[in-house]
């Protein structure tokens, strides 16, 4: 028999998949709820009755009390989704950027006008 | 009957709603980025559309993932812009076209495309920023019809069903009965990725290839599955398969009136493009 592709095959990359819709369920969900500002704020207010409120598991719980991107991906948390979580502490995509790929923002920044030549 | 008079497609970054909101288009980070719209809206001056069939994704703040259309048609008589999370001024809502919708999603189904229709949707910045770049007096002088792709949630469609979704688009527009223009736009892309140890992954060459292919060869994305496109645009840069309904709405010979590449805005390669069906 074949060898099965590997379910993630692009390297530094987790694919969107339904595992992982299953497995982040909770945490994209409590994401989601960002869009409103009133639910922003009353996180900001209470962050473990807001996570409790969602249902995170610990891992979930640890990767948002550690505001680290890759291990809410690792917990199942969806790039758009997430987005709307790094909005509240006013944290751009470059910003997110450059907290995954260790980088500071500045190099972060020269990594993507690199890309321009 | 209604005609496809062309097609726009370009990218959609939030941060450009914050740049718009700031005034900030002649500013030299942004100015290379804004300055690829003039020329579209000379264009969209002169062919006058009517409608605008607006294909993008949602960025969750329509479809959540309880539920996950692959294709989703909006049915609204208006459309509306809302908080996408980040405090960004709204923009005032869009009028639709109902029967139009409604005539849409009929002929799709009949057509093998069995889309989910939607009476009620917000629309996020995939659809509101296109819509500003072409029209920056935000008095938008048409009606719409939301085509809605998901580009968030594996499976995704593969390049080569939204080419065909495209085909049927137009085959259900030009059986509209009305005499009205029509642009169909197609956002997103072109290569980024945020998330992941790839995060800020650019892939210049195979932009530019993709670009050349809108004009010249509309079917070459066809030949890589979403995962190879993800691997080659990063996993936002895949939301060309927006850009793939939009072209497959166009007869395979089109004229490219404009285009501009931009690296980088945000963590983005932007690129735009206005294409006619050739005479």
């Amino acid at each position: 028999m074949p060898n099965a592709k590997p379910r993630q095959p692009v390297p530094g990359t987790t694919i969107f998949d339904g595992e992982q819709a299953r497995k982040g369920y909770a945490l994209n969900k409590m994401c989601y709820s960002f869009n409103d500002a009133a639910n922003r704020a009353a996180f900001v207010a209470n962050e473990d009755a807001y996570c409790a409120k969602y249902g995170l598991n610990a891992q979930q719980r640890e990767a948002i009390r550690n505001r680290n991107v890759l291990q809410l991906i690792e917990a199942g948390g969806n790039a758009y989704y997430l987005a709307k979580f790094a909005g509240i502490f006013g944290l751009d995509m470059q910003d997110i950027g450059a907290q995954q790929t260790g980088m500071t923002k500045d190099e972060f920044k020269a990594k993507l006008l690199a890309a321009a030549r | 009957m209604a005609r496809i008079v062309g097609a726009i497609t370009t990218s959609h970054v939030p941060a450009i709603g914050g740049a718009i909101a700031k005034g900030l288009q002649q500013d030299p980070y942004w100015k290379p980025f804004f300055d690829g719209f003039p020329p579209a809206r000379d264009w969209l001056a002169k062919v006058k559309p009517e409608i605008v069939v607006m294909v993008y994704n949602d960025h969750g703040l329509n479809f959540f993932l309880d539920k996950m259309p692959t294709f989703a048609i909006g049915a609204a008589g208006e459309y509306r812009n809302a908080d996408e999370g980040w405090g960004i001024p709204t923009v005032k809502p869009f009028r639709g076209d109902p029967e139009l919708s409604w005539h849409i999603i009929e002929k799709l189904v009949e057509d093998e495309f069995d889309v989910v229709s939607c009476q009620e949707m917000v629309v996020d910045h995939a659809f509101t920023l296109p819509m500003a770049l072409c029209w920056p007096d935000q008095n938008w002088p048409v009606r719409t019809v939301p085509v809605v792709v998901n580009t968030v949630q594996a499976p995704l469609p593969s390049a080569a069903r939204c080419y065909k979704l495209g085909n049927a688009l137009a085959r259900a527009i030009a059986s509209w009965p009305k005499d009205e223009r029509v642009v169909v736009m197609g956002t997103g892309g072109l290569s980024h990725q945020l998330d992941g140890e790839r995060a800020g992954f650019i892939n210049k060459e195979f932009d530019l290839k993709f670009m050349d292919s809108m004009v010249n060869d509309p079917a070459w994305a066809t030949k890589y599955s979403t995962v190879e496109l993800v691997e080659l645009s990063g996993t936002q840069g895949v939301e060309l398969l927006n850009w793939m309904v939009a072209r497959g709405t166009l007869p395979e010979k089109v004229k490219k009136q404009h285009s501009n590449y931009h690296i980088p805005i945000s963590n983005t390669a932007t690129g735009m493009m206005v294409l006619e069906p050739a005479a």
